[in-house]
């Protein structure tokens, strides 16, 4: 039992899990936002895979990291486009259009790295780390949480923006109303339609840079479906915050730990299935969302399309 | 409020595709209908093709390899018969949950599981037993563990109003996690490295029929989604389902029990998941490999909406995505791509379907005005 308190244990849940749930929190809160909206986003896992891609030919050509992950978002927003024209323009079924995202995603980014890269399967070179003077000297914690790539504080203070813009600002605001009671931002001289299209480009900005840290930061490559489920544990993780973009980073290193601790769990010679591990955070969550399911929240108009003519 | 499945848009078609009511000759709206849901697929074909001549292949080439792989030459039209035998039992769990309003993301798990227990138990009881006997207890099996799968997303979504789309994915990675532990540890072959279960002996599978390699599981599945196709457009129960998806309030003001009704949803829809991971594996696999997951569900979902939930057009729908597959499978090999292809036709398609469908209500509200 000692050996799980070890030093090297800890580290290593810690470090992993915070990398792991760095694109989560991305993805995560993209999702909030968009749900605060009224768009149910299923087509998360796509924007995040075709970041992921982009970000990666980018960071190849280019040798820039920060390059690729720009690159990166702006392709997840070229990919919400679609939701944009399909679900607010044309009113169409946001879960069937987000399923038809990742579905297209999923082929067009295998089919274009197997044109690009089959023969040569290239690599990046390591993101290189940001060490937070002091913090990342504190021992065990220091060196899982504080002595990572800049762009996982980035999402920490995207969080902390992102809230700060949704309770203080006439956005955010606005996005709060798009997603109760659409008609009336329609009244009060506002479109819905535009501020959901805000909302879902930032969604697949965020998706797009959360893919493009799996591929350029996490993994160092990009194969097919490299993202693997994040996109759909980033929606699920969304629906537990209901629009608390706090408890989606909480989620996140929960989910992010979850998946290290096998890693973790070796190193120090446990043999523990890890089928068996990575069961844990979702029962569990289940088991949470048994206990207190009936507080659940999400905003009225979620997953309705929104045309003035049909009131 | 809370979540209840108002705050979600059931879909907004009925089943049957009929809702618009003929004003012209019944010959000429069933021409209109055929067109209208032709034009997303053509639609979805010539920008695939334009794909195909970006990645420098020719689309024309590749589109012959996939019809002649896939439906013209006699074993890939087989094999094509044969994949749309999981296909077609999954898109009946999903005419059910759609049309009543209740998104079951999670049939991939629901599908897995059950899989995963007829593939241990059938190598054990078909020694025992013959074909009149293993089938049925392993279909039975296989309906009540893809069912039991959708218990608790059934019962938080009915009891508490919780979100569906949330719980049906996770006890999709729980299944699929559940499924690999239970092939590691538990019904590994230890005859074999790789983790996986006994294979059923291919005498012990589905019956064949006529002479082909088809199996049983084809007519099983064309049963399944017409007698889904007439449940929901001639019976009460359909109707009741079709109440709750357009008008939860109103079926709680009808007097419906709403609770008894979501479950049985939810078991019904699951449950046809899990027949389908059973004909797969007594018609096609015979085992399960640690970690296997065809992601079926996530194919048949689009297609059960690209035929808006209408029997006949769900079985052509699954039969062209079958053809594709199949032959887009040994296409892609041909022009040395990877087997994605299908995935950008059908996303392509439903994009176009989407267009189709506004354009469809523009025309219809300007003909009103």
């Amino acid at each position: 039992m000692s050996d799980l308190l070890s030093t090297v244990f800890l580290a290593s849940l810690i470090s992993g899990g915070a990398i792991a749930a760095v694109p989560l929190i991305y993805a995560g809160l993209g999702e909030a936002i968009s749900e605060r909206a009224g768009i149910l986003n299923v087509g998360l896992e796509g924007m995040m895979l075709t970041g992921a891609y982009a970000a990666f030919v980018a960071a190849l050509n280019f040798d820039s990291i920060w390059l690729g992950l720009l690159v990166g978002g702006i392709a997840g927003m070229v990919a919400s486009l679609l939701m944009v024209v399909l679900c607010i323009r044309l009113n169409a079924n946001q879960i069937v259009v987000g399923i038809a995202i990742t579905l297209g995603a999923e082929g067009v980014t295998a089919l274009l790295h197997s044109a690009a890269y089959s023969d040569t399967y290239p690599r990046l070179p390591g993101a290189g780390e940001l060490e937070i003077p002091l913090l990342s000297r504190i021992p065990v914690l220091g060196e899982g949480l504080f002595s990572h790539h800049a762009s996982a504080y980035l999402a920490i203070l995207l969080v902390v923006g992102a809230t700060w813009l949704m309770r203080s600002t006439g956005l955010g605001l606005n996005i709060k109303a798009a997603g109760d009671r659409p008609h009336a931002l329609d009244a009060a001289g506002v479109d819905p339609r535009r501020t959901r299209t805000i909302a879902v480009l930032s969604t697949g900005f965020l998706a797009g840079v959360g893919g493009a840290h799996i591929s350029l930061v996490g993994a160092g490559l990009f194969v097919p479906a490299v993202t693997h489920g994040a996109g759909f544990i980033g929606i699920v993780l969304a629906m537990l915050a209901r629009g608390r973009f706090g408890w989606v980073v909480a989620g996140a290193l929960l989910m992010g730990m979850s998946l290290s601790l096998t890693t973790a769990l070796q190193l120090v010679g446990f043999d523990i299935p890890i089928d068996a591990v990575q069961m844990l955070p979702f029962i569990l969550i289940l088991v949470v969302l048994g206990a207190f399911g009936r507080n659940s929240y999400l905003p009225a108009a979620l997953a309705l399309p929104y045309s003035r003519e049909a009131r | 409020m809370t979540a209840t499945d108002s705050s979600l848009d059931a879909p907004r078609v009925t089943p049957g595709g009929d809702q618009d009511r003929p004003t012209t000759s019944p010959l000429r709206h069933q021409f209109k209908t055929a067109l209208r849901a032709l034009l997303p697929v053509l639609a979805a074909v010539v920008v695939g093709g334009l794909l195909l001549a970006v990645l420098g292949r020719d689309p024309f080439s590749f589109y012959a390899d996939v019809v002649n792989r896939g439906l013209i030459g006699s074993l890939g039209r087989q094999e094509s018969l044969i994949r749309m035998a999981p296909l077609l039992l999954i898109a009946a769990g999903l005419m059910i949950a759609f049309p009543a309003g209740i998104w079951n993301l999670g049939i991939d798990g629901q599908f897995v599981i059950a899989a995963v227990l007829v593939a241990a138990l059938g190598p054990e009881l078909a020694p025992r037993t013959n074909g009149w006997v293993l089938f049925p207890i392993l279909f039975v099996v296989a309906f009540a563990a893809g069912a039991a799968w959708s218990v608790v997303p059934a019962v938080l979504k009915a009891w508490f109003g919780m979100n569906e789309i949330i719980t049906t994915l996770m006890t999709t990675f729980l299944g699929l996690s559940l499924s690999a532990l239970l092939v590691k540890e538990f019904f590994d072959d230890p005859a074999t490295t790789v983790p996986q279960t006994k294979v059923l002996q291919v005498g012990d599978r589905l019956p064949r029929l006529f002479g082909t390699r088809v199996h049983l599981g084809l007519v099983i599945g064309l049963v399944a989604v017409l007698g889904v196709h007439y449940m929901m457009t001639r019976t009460s129960f359909g109707l009741r389902l079709r109440i709750v998806g357009m008008n939860p309030a109103a079926a709680v003001h009808a007097g419906m029990n709403m609770r008894a009704l979501t479950v049985s949803i939810f078991m019904l829809s699951a449950g046809f998941a899990g027949l389908a991971g059973a004909i797969e594996i007594v018609g096609v696999q015979g085992v399960v490999r640690a970690e296997w997951n065809p992601a079926f569900g996530f194919a048949v979902i689009p297609l059960v909406f690209l035929a808006r939930f209408h029997g006949p057009s769900v079985i052509a729908f699954i039969a062209a995505f079958a053809v594709l597959s199949i032959g887009g499978e040994s296409a892609s090999r041909q022009a040395g791509l990877p087997n994605f292809f299908v995935l950008v036709i059908v996303a392509l398609m439903l994009f176009f379907l989407a267009v189709a469908e506004y354009a469809q209500a523009r025309s219809k509200a300007a003909a009103v005005s």
